[in-house]
């Protein structure tokens, strides 16, 4: 691994809540994003994971230059991408890819499967050219278990379960670029065992915030926010035998608004080890003694909660 | 609960062998078809599964397998036109309940069966508080006046664990969070006290931390009240945690019926297999995850033998020509797949 390729520095994202129809006045902020700073380095691919309402999907829409940040930067390459426009911003989207995990809404529906997979082709027309596209297409349809028959066919006349293997298969046509080109990839997902699969560092974020980042192994087998620790222990394990040798961590209550947050440690309403300091001092994301990798918690801590395997 | 009612009381004569057993809710050889402009879709042909008191049942299935029609007409809330009974029995206490007056019927339901399902904001009614779709049961179902009612819902509302329960009353539903929205459903169905409980995917739209507080919650209350649960779910994560017993169905049948550790231990059926293999696990690294080649086959027009031999990777010519039946393997497991006894003695 090399240099970042992308810095984002302290960035901010607010959306105005508005009241009036005619005399619009502004009432309050949704705080989407609230200070997140974390390097991207080329050929990586950094998973972003989090609940509803985290803000991950508002920072993917930041860093694809989708939306201006309120406060701070996106550098690419020294550049803040703010200032590129045209052929430069073609290229920074080319070189950082976006998956987002849901099926739903990341499938472009009035295009059909072939297009959505020859797309990345289209893009770096060197890998396939144009005589081999269709081909290639029916290659990944078919290594993620769809048939290639179905090449023709709109995201609408799939299930659930098939459309997210679209989505794979699209990451995976990226896969290949990614070897070839040294391409840098931002995985948005909820899901944390698919983000076990397929990234090199993890970002796990709580209302706005990063607050624990990592490679793979410090995030799986070494967490240290109470945040991360809740989250693993939350997702099902497919083994009954495993039913009563497992951390269970029940967090109470649900995730509070973002349009007034709580002071200090924004997780300290649902924390179980919340004191005084975490309402008064926002917890700052940075290696701290119990741990060996950022972590934003003024009591970090190694806890194994997923007993991890090699298959 | 809503009021729709169906029509159709078991329109082709007896289906299902009919003897009472003492169980509490048996389904028995259903057969289901939709009946469509395009053509007759056969949605569930022959499914037989039962469930007793303090047990929870998963039915476990991708969509279109059948799994929610099932609970439909268990529930007596099959759209007719187009879904049709066209065969066996659903009986509670050893009543078959397609024979029963629509009277019969709605009297069961809330009070002997409840359900509850995915997507609580379109379950719940948007223009009126919570407070008052439960107390409403209190007061239509059992005669209560209005401030015993209120009393009997906001401790409802206590029992699923909602905070400020009794400030909570007069919200509407589109006040609270998909959790709480999800707590709310569970407050409703379980107001009169059922005997069996159908959660159809009740988790599916939740964030995981959330996911895990309502799987505890379902738990506890069917603990408590020793309900029997039917949980409908594709997910074997959350089946790995709270099954008894798991009923796998594709394409309208049950392929596989087994004790929860022993399906994940040894599965009796390739599609079970498949499914188990196919799942990303937290737990494990470079993991090599397989899939399931193809599609579930399009329900009007069904392969014929065994319905999964197009995807099978053991299938042989016999799987093309005979339906296998759910036959007993081994003790207290059944499997409908030819080589089943291959599956289950393989080291």
């Amino acid at each position: 691994m090399s240099e970042n390729i992308l810095e984002v520095r302290d960035l901010v994202k607010h959306y105005p809540v508005t009241q009036g129809v005619v005399f619009k006045k502004t009432v309050g902020q949704v705080k989407a994003v609230d200070g997140v700073s974390f390097g991207l380095r080329a050929g990586e691919t950094l998973g972003v994971v989090g609940e509803s309402g985290c803000g991950k999907s508002t920072l993917a829409r930041v860093l694809m230059n989708l939306e201006k940040p309120t406060e701070g930067s996106v550098v690419y390459k020294g550049q803040d991408i703010s200032t590129l426009s045209g052929g430069a911003l073609r290229r920074l989207r080319r070189q950082i890819q976006l998956v987002m995990q849901d099926p739903y809404t990341s499938l472009n529906p009035r295009m059909t499967v072939g297009d959505l997979l020859g797309e990345p082709f289209e893009i770096h027309p060197e890998v396939a050219p144009k005589g081999s596209r269709r081909a290639k297409v029916r290659e990944l349809l078919d290594l993620v278990g769809l048939n290639p028959e179905h090449i023709n066919r709109y995201p609408h006349q799939f299930s659930g379960g098939q459309r997210q293997r679209i989505g794979i298969a699209r990451a995976l046509a990226l896969e290949q670029l990614q070897g070839e080109f040294g391409l840098s990839y931002v995985f948005i997902a909820h899901d944390l065992s698919v983000v076990r699969h397929l990234s090199d560092r993890v970002a796990v974020m709580y209302l706005g915030k990063i607050v624990e980042i990592g490679t793979e192994d410090e995030i799986y087998e070494r967490p240290t926010h109470p945040y991360t620790q809740a989250l693993l222990s939350a997702v099902p394990v497919p083994d009954p035998t495993q039913r009563n040798n497992k951390t269970i961590i029940r967090l109470t209550g649900d995730v509070p608004s973002p349009i007034s947050p709580p002071s200090g440690c924004r997780f300290r309403t649902r924390c179980w080890k919340a004191q005084d300091v975490c309402a008064e001092q926002v917890p700052l994301l940075e290696i701290r003694q119990g741990s060996d990798h950022p972590s934003a918690c003024h009591f970090a801590e190694k806890r194994e909660i997923v007993a991890t395997h090699e298959v | 609960m809503s009021d729709i009612l169906v029509s159709e009381q078991s329109a082709s004569g007896p289906g299902g062998s009919g003897r009472p057993s003492g169980r509490l809710l048996e389904v028995d050889d259903l057969r289901v078809e939709f009946r469509t402009r395009d053509g007759v879709a056969k949605v569930i042909n022959g499914v037989t599964y039962h469930v007793d008191a303090g047990e929870t049942l998963a039915v476990l299935g991708e969509s279109g397998s059948g799994k929610s029609v099932t609970a439909q007409t268990i529930m007596g809330i099959l759209d007719t036109p187009p879904g049709f009974v066209t065969g066996g029995q659903v009986r509670f206490h050893g009543k078959d309940m397609l024979r029963m007056s629509d009277e019969e019927r709605r009297r069961i339901r809330g009070e002997g069966i409840a359900m509850i399902f995915q997507d609580a904001l379109s379950a719940l009614n948007p223009v009126f508080t919570v407070g008052f779709q439960i107390a409403e049961q209190f007061r239509v179902r059992r005669g209560m006046g209005r401030a015993e009612a209120k009393k009997r819902a906001i401790d409802m509302l206590d029992q699923v664990k909602i905070p400020n329960a009794k400030g909570r009353f007069n919200n509407y539903p589109h006040q609270f969070s998909g959790g709480m929205r999800q707590r709310a459903m569970i407050a409703m169905s379980l107001a009169l006290d059922p005997e069996v409980l159908i959660a159809d995917e009740p988790t599916t739209a939740l964030d995981v931390t959330v996911q895990a507080q309502i799987m505890d919650l379902l738990a506890e209350l069917q603990r408590e009240r020793q309900m029997g649960m039917i949980l409908i779910t594709h997910d074997l994560g959350v089946v790995a945690d709270v099954a008894d017993r798991i009923a796998v169905m594709y394409a309208g049948r049950i392929v596989e019926e087994a004790d929860v550790y022993d399906l994940y231990a040894k599965p009796a059926h390739p599609y079970t297999m498949g499914l188990i293999e196919s799942i990303p696990r937290l737990d494990e690294k470079g993991q090599q995850l397989r899939t399931i080649k193809g599609l579930p086959p399009n329900l009007m027009n069904i392969p014929p033998g065994c319905p999964f031999n197009p995807r099978c990777p053991m299938a042989q010519p016999v799987c093309r020509e005979t339906i296998p039946p759910l036959l007993q393997v081994g003790n207290a497991r059944a499997s409908a797949c030819h080589f089943a006894e291959e599956l289950v003695n393989r080291v």
